[in-house]
């Protein structure tokens, strides 16, 4: 079948989808937007997390047929979705092409310097949240979302939160330092 | 104080990023923007999907397998089975070549990969999979001790020719270690206690979030390019390239993004199913394992059962230990061998005793095949003496802390192998130290608006309002070697260039190391910056075109992999001062009589005085080379006696745990897991801090939830999920205080200390103890379920 | 596979009448891990995305009207007041990205006896709204679950609403699970006092091979509460009385071992937490919420 929705501000289109395919398969295989993360395809873990129609979902458990005619925002369009929440600007999304061929290059010691992060983002990386980074774009989604209507989360909201994403590496400590530090440098307009 | 200063760093300790600063990952952003490409995000122009059709029973012969069907699916381009596999070689293994890259004649265990597809869309190859018909004949299962050494018991392995099967009692043990030292009989007289437990220790998995997965492209010159998640991509190549028929310098291998591996990607999984794919239909083939199937993909923590003798006098000094473990290694060996020598050489944790009589073994099973998880052995040993420790001295009456600190050892102890410990062992220390943090406030889940269920046990299920919580309080210290032991010739190798790029001197630094997610790259960074006095550096990917860093495990990499990276720097250095010599030296005294420094791209004298400018020195030429690094050569335990100098370091942290027990539904929240642990040298504040709190978490999941059940009828695993398999969540999790000492070990690279797993090792036995404390139960297994706290 | 996508009630259930074995798939919640994990390979799945009168909810008189696909968030959100115990029950559900997802008509649907809604709709009362091509009825609560996983809805027949009766007193909802979140129910219980009627009502859940009530501790309790005159006097319910309440609620029980917990601990934590809920809406009760109660005339 054919599915036609709206990813990170671009229409798409997906051709030849097997019914039984999730909106996790179809953003990572078919539209080479592999930031949502295949770590349990059963809603256990949360890394495949993105916004359908604004709302925190499970990639994993949302049928491909499912997403006909809605929006859907991936960790690849967090950074212009969350300026376009500061500033009202249009959304750039992820090309297909740029996402879709992987190639083994140099990493230098700041790899995608002077790419736009968003503040969750930004803070992830200050805070040391981040290991495998497996779970990290679905956490960065789910946290985005939060601070989007808590902008002043307690410890134990921010747990609340987040407590559909299983991350294995960091025992948790480093990401809760990470949120409360957008939560503290979004108050501070910074 | 105990013994040990800090690292004190002369070279490199004004340029900005080097070592003992917290720098971010040089993968961070491509992490966050979702752009970092793990090894399920692998796509090639017309790939095939591969499946792994995997046997439904743990033991039996196999009478037939019919392939007809799934070969006639439209989409499929191959079916494979045992019969297919192109060369003499059809086993594999880390260390006993045991494991059937596809089964023969017969399964060992549930899961075991019996036939594998290739199709054009994954739906499609599991269709074919499952229409693959494989005849089984059921055979008893061997689950146990009793089972697998009963006079009748069956082989799990028929013929064995190993290296370990000379020295074991019974063809179903894989290996025995037994450490003697001093005189247990003896000992046994002069203690005015003696407490004996036995010990269960259940079976973890790694559940790391990426699962297995890769991509394998077939090259023009017949060979195979391989882009997999994996902890060592030289040991994969070895194992690897046999099976295929191909010369090593065939298999190309490139790290992919690797989402976690803790020990469960020692092991191969996917790697020469989806090689041999690709040489078949000469197509790109991807595989990758969903959850359900990551479980039966992967070996586990090896489940235990430990049966412990502490003897202790009234003054409360330790008599003697005499114990013995018995690992269930499941149907493959794996790393058992190694598990082994780690739980017997570790066995009575970091204290001094002088008669210790230990036996450790591994079975053969068939049980799911068990190896390496973070802690490998010395894990499951931990939790029990840990558990002992606090017995005796609720025996003696004595305070669980300074019973410890009475008989911690320190640098200069003797192990029960007869190694002395030759660097700070500041275990009393560090148990002062965790026991010395401020305790969490009492009560926390009080609000005003009533009991805020997220802070109280059961958490967002609202069980109890303050209902039956009571508090505990424990700790334990553990003992964990750094590296591989036993005379493994345990090395890495580095590739260091110097170069001028734009302008500014740039070093690039290439190793085959895995960077699982711990993060060996920032260090590599930071230690270039610091030997060579650069800013810019760019880290290579992982591959087999440099020569091999050794695993991911074992706490060795920035020892190893970080000391291979500064031993190459500094002979890039050298070199680079000499070609300083040979331009500048004419104009300055002080190339030939100072000590002279590479800072800020500059060479500088040991005064500060700036020779020359790097871009200068460097000119258009680019220094470059690549050097292996050892760590002190260590000995094999002797088979009788287990005495020899078989580790290099050691490595120890300390826990303290505060939990709030719902004693009527017994059910538990860790309210905080203090952990202390000396690091030598922190070459990452910030990712020193990240590796304990995830060590300790891995720890804490073991304490209260963690276990794959196994049918103890059947040997069939009941929960490979994470609906079944739970891993703690955010909710679970406490705020974990980390208190870092460091204390230098002269004999490693800037006195650093392997520091990944020791968290993972006393963070268990404390939050049980903390748990005995709050409930008075004796609790002799892990995970504790709430059946077991509430008597059900 | 085919892949149904009713756009309005009507065709969904033309649809369901012309394919009776389509798995209707609203949340994904279930179906979708039974289809990622090859455990299920429906001939159609029909999509109940589309259809806007699912996700939408009227309060009554005496009860709420709960289109089957709410989400369990917007049920804490807006229905906590109405709906105490199933908003509990609601925030207990997986994740917060499930809970976006999920639904009580899903949970119907599968009938799990670990569905987090049951034992809340037991005890709070409810009527399923089921319909097919053929007509519309309505359910009892009470005659809904059948068997393990099965339900009363005939093949043709769709959720379309649960009829939720409106708290008219304190509500709780507890579940026992190995882990803080994100966790199946080990066992579950649902607990409602109506002082309307001077009646309590539990429900059970993953305790049996279907959510229950526990009626004999129901006949109990209301007993006890009417001999002493506690529903007027509002005096605190001795412990014996809340023990034996407890014990019969355990004996409700008719679970089994498995992965997620023993029988008998299931009994034990049923009877727990029966007597725990007891205590927190008998309190509740007692103080403002019934005061109220008690001077309006329980006439």
């Amino acid at each position: 079948m054919r599915v036609n929705f709206t990813v990170n501000g671009r229409p798409q289109e997906a051709d030849d989808v097997w019914e039984g395919e999730s909106l996790l398969y179809v953003l990572r295989e078919r539209l080479g937007l592999p930031g949502s993360k295949n770590a349990c395809e059963q809603g256990e873990c949360g890394s495949c997390t993105v916004r359908l129609d604004g709302l925190p979902v499970c990639s994993c458990l949302v049928a491909a047929g499912q997403v006909e005619g809605r929006e859907v925002v991936t960790v690849e369009g967090l950074a212009d979705h969350a300026g376009q929440r500061a500033c009202g600007s249009d959304a750039g999304g992820t090309s297909l092409d740029e996402a879709k061929q992987w190639q083994a290059e140099g990493a230098d010691s700041q790899a995608g310097e002077g790419v736009e992060l968003s503040p969750i983002q930004q803070a992830f990386i200050d805070a040391g949240a981040v290991q495998c980074g497996f779970c990290t774009p679905g956490l960065l989604v789910a946290a985005d979302e939060m601070l989007e209507h808590n902008p002043d989360p307690s410890d134990a909201d921010i747990r609340e939160a987040l407590s559909g994403n299983l991350c294995r590496c960091t025992g948790y400590e480093k990401i809760m330092d990470a949120v409360r530090l957008a939560a503290a440098r979004q108050s501070e307009g910074v | 104080m105990p013994n040990g200063v800090p690292t004190k760093i002369t070279q490199g300790s004004r340029t900005k990023g080097g070592i003992g600063e917290s720098t971010l990952r040089p993968d961070g952003i491509l992490k966050v923007t979702g752009e970092f490409a793990y090894s399920s995000d692998m796509w090639h122009e017309d790939m095939l999907w591969g499946q792994i059709l995997r046997s439904t029973v743990a033991h039996a012969e196999i009478v037939s397998i019919d392939t007809g069907e799934a070969l006639a699916t439209p989409g499929v381009y191959a079916v494979m089975t045992y019969d297919d596999l192109p060369t003499e070689v059809k086993n594999y293994g880390l260390e006993i070549q045991d494991t059937p890259v596809l089964a023969h004649g017969k399964v060992r265990h549930h899961g075991e990969p019996v036939a594998i597809v290739a199709a054009d869309h994954p739906e499609t190859a599991r269709r074919a999979a499952a229409r693959i018909r494989v005849e089984y004949r059921e055979l008893p299962v061997i689950t146990d001790e009793a089972s697998a050494t009963a006079p009748e018991a069956p082989l799990v392995h028929e013929n064995r020719t190993d290296h370990h099967i000379g020295h074991v009692p019974h063809p179903n043990i894989v290996h025995r270690q037994p450490i003697v030292r001093g005189d247990v009989a003896e000992a046994r007289g002069r203690a005015d206690v003696i407490v004996r437990g036995e010990y269960h220790f259940g079976m973890q998995d790694q559940a790391f979030l990426g699962p297995e997965s890769g991509l394998a492209v077939p090259a023009e010159d017949g060979g195979v390019d391989l882009y997999v998640a994996t902890q060592w991509l030289h040991s994969d190549l070895r194992q690897i390239a046999p099976v295929l028929g191909l010369p090593p310098e065939k298999v190309r291998m490139t790290l992919s993004g690797v989402g976690g591996a803790f020990g469960g990607r020692e092991d191969l999984s996917m790697q020469i199913h989806a090689c041999l794919l690709a040489l078949r239909t000469g197509k790109p083939v991807k595989i990758v394992y969903n959850r359900f199937e990551s479980f039966f993909g992967h070996v586990h923590r090896h489940p235990a059962k430990l049966y412990y003798e502490h003897g202790a006098t009234r003054e409360g000094k330790l008599t003697h230990v005499k114990c013995r473990i018995v690992l269930d290694g499941g149907a493959y060996a794996s790393a058992s061998p190694a598990v082994v020598g780690n739980a017997s050489s570790l066995g009575v944790g970091p204290y001094v005793v002088d008669d210790v009589d230990i036996e450790a073994v591994a079975l053969y099973t068939n049980n799911p095949p068990c190896g390496a998880m973070r802690g490998f052995g010395a894990v499951q040993a931990c939790f029990a003496y840990e558990a002992q420790m606090d017995k005796v001295a609720k025996e003696l009456g004595m305070d669980p802390v300074e019973f410890r600190q009475l008989n911690a050892m320190e640098q200069g102890t003797l192990m029960p192998t007869g190694q002395p410990v030759d660097s700070p062992a500041p275990v009393a220390e560090l148990l002062r130290r965790v026991k010395a943090m401020p305790m969490p406030p009492e009560r926390q889940w009080e609000s005003s608006e009533g009991p805020d269920v997220r802070q109280l046990p059961g958490g967002l299920s609202n069980t109890t309002h303050g209902e039956g919580v009571v508090r505990g309080v424990g700790y334990a210290v553990g003992i964990k070697n750094v590296g591989f032991s036993e005379g493994f010739d345990d090395y890495s190798t580095a590739k260091v260039r110097m170069e001028v790029i734009a302008g500014e001197p740039v070093a690039t630094v290439h190793t085959a190391m895995a960077e699982v997610g711990q993060g060996g790259v920032t260090v590599h960074a930071q230690i270039a910056r610091t030997e060579l006095g650069v800013g810019r550096v760019t880290i290579q990917p992982a591959d087999t075109q440099v020569g091999s860093a050794g695993s991911t495990s074992a706490s060795r990499q920035t020892y190893l992999t970080g000391g291979a990276v500064k031993h190459a720097c500094e002979l890039v250095r050298e070199e680079v001062l000499d070609k300083g010599r040979r331009k500048f030296g004419s104009y300055h005294p002080a190339w030939a009589t100072a000590e002279l420094l590479l800072e800020r791209g500059k060479v500088v004298t040991d005064a500060g005085e700036v020779l020359a400018d790097l871009v200068d020195v460097l000119g258009d030429e680019a220094v470059e080379l690549e050097r292996e690094w050892r760590h002190r050569p260590t000995e094999p335990f002797d088979l009788r006696t287990g005495q020899g100098n078989g580790h290099v370091q050691y490595s120890f942290a300390a826990h303290r745990a505060v939990v709030e027990v719902d004693t009527e539904l017994g059910l538990v929240k860790v309210v905080e897991l203090a952990c202390a642990q000396d690091v030598g040298k922190a070459l990452n504040p910030l990712s020193v801090a990240g590796q304990i709190q995830g060590g300790t978490t891995q720890g804490l999941g073991i304490a209260v939830m963690e276990e794959i059940v196994v049918d103890p009828r059947t040997a069939k695993v009941k929960n490979p999920s994470f609906t079944d398999y739970l891993i703690p969540t955010i909710l679970d999790t406490p705020t974990i205080p980390v208190d870092v000492l460091e204390l230098a070990d002269i004999n490693a690279p800037y006195g650093l200390r392997g520091i990944g797993e020791a968290p993972t090792l006393s963070s268990t036995p404390a939050v049980l103890a903390a748990i005995r404390d709050a409930t008075g139960l004796e609790l002799n297994r892990t995970p504790v379920r709430p059946e077991h706290l509430t008597g059900t | 596979m085919d892949f149904l996508r009713p756009a309005s009630w009507e065709e969904a259930l033309a649809a369901k009448a012309e394919h009776p074995t389509a798995v209707p798939i609203a949340g994904g919640t279930d179906v979708m891990v039974e289809i990622n994990f090859d455990h299920r390979r429906p001939e159609y799945l029909m999509d109940l995305n589309r259809i806007g009168e699912l996700y939408e909810w009227e309060v009554g008189e005496d009860s709420v009207r709960l289109g089957a696909s709410v989400p369990y968030t917007r049920i804490m959100e807006h229905l906590r007041a109405e709906l105490p115990g199933l908003a509990l029950a609601s925030h207990t559900v997986a994740s917060p990205q499930i809970r976006n997802r999920g639904g009580v008509g899903g949970n119907l649907g599968t009938a799990s006896p670990a569905g987090d809604a049951h034992p809340a709709l037991l005890a709070a009362g409810a009527e399923v709204e089921a319909e097919s091509v053929r007509g519309c009825r309505r359910i009892p609560i009470d005659a809904f679950y059948t068997g393990v996983k099965r339900n009363a809805l005939a093949p043709d027949e769709l959720i379309r609403a649960v009829h939720v009766k409106k708290a008219d007193g304190p509500q709780q909802y507890s579940k026992v699970g190995t882990r803080n979140a994100m966790v199946i129910a080990v066992c579950a219980f649902g607990l409602a006092l109506h002082p309307t009627t001077r009646t309590v009502r539990t429900g059970i859940g993953s305790a049996a091979p279907t959510p229950v009530r526990a009626k004999a501790a129901e006949d109990f309790l209301n007993a006890a509460l009417e001999e002493g005159g506690f529903w007027d006097n509002g005096r605190i319910i001795a412990p014996s009385v809340a023990k034996q309440f407890a014990d019969l609620c355990s004996a409700a029980c008719n679970p089994i071992d498995d992965v997620r917990g023993t029988a008998s601990y299931r009994r034990h934590a049923v009877g727990v937490m029966a007597r725990r809920t007891l205590t927190w809406t008998w309190e509740s009760y007692r103080g403002t919420e019934g005061a109220a109660f008690r001077k309006g005339g329980a006439a």
